[in-house]
């Protein structure tokens, strides 16, 4: 580690190395750890086989958002499978003294939000969770990335990983968004840009105006999709919106703990000087609406383009995965993308679930219907952005449009709870991934903002917001 | 886990560029909690269409002599941080996988089940993929094929250890770590009171 101006990576990760191996690979030390039901059941098997206990098991939370279904909460869960999954969460979290958050509670919800919404995702810590999007806490200044779940194990054993260090990529922004275009829209063109394995170890730090300007809701959202450039960890410097935006939540330090802390925070930031060793120029001035038109994250264009021509790409691998994907996607070389009909919209997970994006969306369905034939839904990250909408009127504005409201969970985004697609259907999805059926054997995900998403709900096609008048 | 010094095995191919975990393990499937016995879900909507196997596909369960080394494209295993998707390719009897580049949660949930993930130029690659045969040896860190010259491979030393000595990692973190994790928790503790809201 280089003495002199430190970036906020260096700055995290020197803070919590437990033991410096040399080359780069250290023991470093993990704060904090959230847990689901999908990534933990074999660590804990782990640890039972083992006969470990959890070593602190204050630093832990668990929370049920994966297998949930959507709908009829109050009822058991239809499907055994999901309903044994959940209930071993739970047997496990008892046996090993972790708290969970019960599935009735208000602050039940996704990961990815909860864990920022209760505080207990803070700037200068680290913290891992048994999923790739980790990368969302990012936004708060925290070393935060995704594990695997026998990390999950060493994590829960030991409050510790060994880990490389990364190289770091700065992503400046500048320019402020036009009418229209949002956080989700800048984090495709990242993405698009970079390529899907494009920051591959790199720990990304997205700075510059454009980002200081966001909200801490669009920053999660820029730091959630990290990974989709291949990158586990994306980091924003912590500042005045964030230090706002925690203060008073549970988990977050209180009393003189807190002004303890925020002096610490203060000095995350990396110093000016600092040496990234790749830079990355956007502006978002220049940007539209975009939209994904294949079978990975990088497949990405604006709204006004076009399905490629697998021919007119560079090399004869990058021809072979273009027609691939749109051999998959069940579209044509070179038809327009307003053009594609779809079957149903998708607002909802951990990108874009919080309730600045219900707004959004809202305000593009308010006075308008959802098109015949199309099905949509709208998934709030959590029982309290569920709340929070509801108390602002945006359930009834989703339903006169005709879009179904439902309870906090992945839902769609994932398939593996209740709610799936057909084979051949098509979905506006503002999520993370559209991956060759991760909606579903044989569905076609075209990824995209709140407000390009219901703009697709209620003209039936993929749709520029901009040519909605709000 | 099961020690890997080295391996000579037949070799499947699977060329395609940025295969995801999504893919390698299709999500439905994570509703199962245990480790064991994933293999028949590797890949299980590649190599089925509505429950129909389609022909031709490189790694499919029940193989009588199944490929133990697979050659696989770029970025292979992105996405999600499924650990299932090494679960399953080991269950299939997949003990190494050479490609350009992997994903990295991928490319570290490998070496915790014994699984040993090879980076090496897509050159090199694709004449290794006409090969039919591969040995690999973590002794020599060479992948050698018959009538090529020994290519040699790069891993990080103490993940060579564990893969050779068969190690878990968890009880080794605990038996070298313990001091130095306790003077480091002393010093957070002082630095950070608010993350320990237990007496030591
Ligand atoms: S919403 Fe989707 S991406 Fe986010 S944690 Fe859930 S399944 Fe993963």
């Amino acid at each position: 580690m280089p003495d002199g101006p430190r970036t906020l990576y260096e700055k995290l990760w020197s803070s919590h190395v437990v033991r410096d191996e040399g080359d780069g690979v250290c023991v470093i030390y993990v704060d904090r750890h959230l847990l689901h039901e999908v990534s933990t059941p074999q660590a804990f098997e782990g640890l039972r086989a083992k006969g470990l206990p959890v070593r602190r098991p204050e630093t832990h939370l668990a929370v049920v958002d994966h297998a949930i279904p959507t709908r009829n909460r109050g009822g058991p869960i239809s499907d055994p499978q999901a309903a044994a999954q959940i209930a071993l969460l739970e047997a496990n979290c008892r046996e090993f003294g972790i708290e969970l958050i019960p599935v009735q509670d208000v602050r039940q919800g996704i990961v990815h939000v909860i864990g920022p919404e209760l505080g207990f995702t803070e700037p200068g810590i680290t913290l891992v969770c048994g999923d790739s999007h980790t990368t969302t806490h990012g936004a708060f200044g925290a070393l935060a990335f995704g594990i695997g779940a026998s990390e999950c194990e060493s994590v829960m054993a030991a409050n510790v990983l060994r880990q490389t260090r990364a190289k770091t990529l700065l992503v400046r922004v500048s320019g402020a968004f036009a009418p229209g275009v949002a956080a989700k829209d800048l984090i495709l063109a990242i993405v698009g840009r970079l390529g899907g394995a494009g920051a591959t170890g790199y720990a990304i730090e997205y700075a510059g105006p454009t980002i200081a300007a966001m909200s801490m809701a669009e920053r999660m959202t820029v730091c959630n999709m990290t990974i989709e450039a291949g990158s586990r960890t994306g980091l924003i410097a912590p500042d005045e919106t964030t230090f706002a935006w925690l203060e008073g939540r549970p988990f977050a330090p209180q009393g003189a703990d807190w002004d303890r802390a925020i002096a610490g925070w203060r000095a995350l930031p990396s110093d000016s000087g600092a040496v990234f060793d790749q830079t990355l120029e956007i502006d978002a001035a220049t940007l539209a609406p975009q939209v994904t038109w294949g079978s990975s994250p990088d497949q990405v264009a604006a709204i006004g383009g076009r399905v490629p021509d697998p021919a007119a790409q560079g090399s004869e691998a990058a021809q072979r995965k273009t027609a691939r994907a749109i051999d998959y996607m069940g579209l044509t070389p070179g038809g327009a993308l307003e053009d594609i009909a779809i079957d149903k919209v998708f607002i909802g997970s951990c990108t874009n679930s919080r309730i600045e994006d219900l707004r959004a969306a809202a305000d593009i369905a308010r006075g308008r219907h959802v098109a015949a034939g199309v099905g949509a839904i709208v998934v709030p990250g959590s029982g309290q952005v569920k709340r929070q909408a509801e108390a602002e009127g945006l359930d009834k504005v989703f339903l006169a449009a005709g879009f179904e409201w439902r309870e906090p969970g992945c839902s769609l985004c994932v398939a593996m709870n209740d709610d799936r697609l057909q084979p051949g259907e098509r979905c506006a999805s503002t999520s993370n991934r559209n991956f060759e059926g991760r909606q579903g054997p044989g569905a076609r995900t075209h990824l995209m903002s709140p407000a390009m998403a219901a703009a697709a709900a209620v003209t039936g096609r993929l749709t520029d917001v901009r040519k909605l008048a709000v | 886990m099961e020690p890997l010094v080295n391996l000579t095995s037949r070799v499947a191919v699977i060329p395609e560029a940025d295969i995801d975990t999504d893919t390698i393990f299709p999500a439905r499937f994570l509703l199962l909690t245990v480790k064991k016995g994933l293999g028949r879900y590797a890949f299980h909507d590649r190599w089925t269409v509505s429950g129909v196997e389609a022909p031709g596909f490189p790694l499919i369960p029940g193989a009588a002599d199944p490929a133990r080394i697979l050659i696989a494209g770029r970025n292979f295993g992105c996405g999600s941080s499924r650990e299932q998707a090494v679960w399953a390719l080991h269950d299939l009897g997949v003990r190494v996988i050479l490609a350009a580049s992997f994903g990295e949660i991928f490319r570290s949930n490998c070496f915790k089940s014994g699984v040993l993930p090879i980076v090496l130029p897509q050159a090199d690659l694709d004449r290794l993929q006409t090969a039919g045969i591969l040995t690999i040896d973590l002794a020599t860190l060479t992948v050698a094929a018959p009538g090529l010259a020994p290519l040699a491979f790069e891993i990080e030393d103490w993940r060579r250890e564990a893969l050779m000595n068969g190690w878990d990692d968890v009880l080794v973190l605990l038996k070298t770590q313990a001091d130095a994790i306790a003077i480091f928790e002393a010093a957070r503790r002082a630095a950070a009171p608010w993350l320990f809201p237990t007496a030591p």
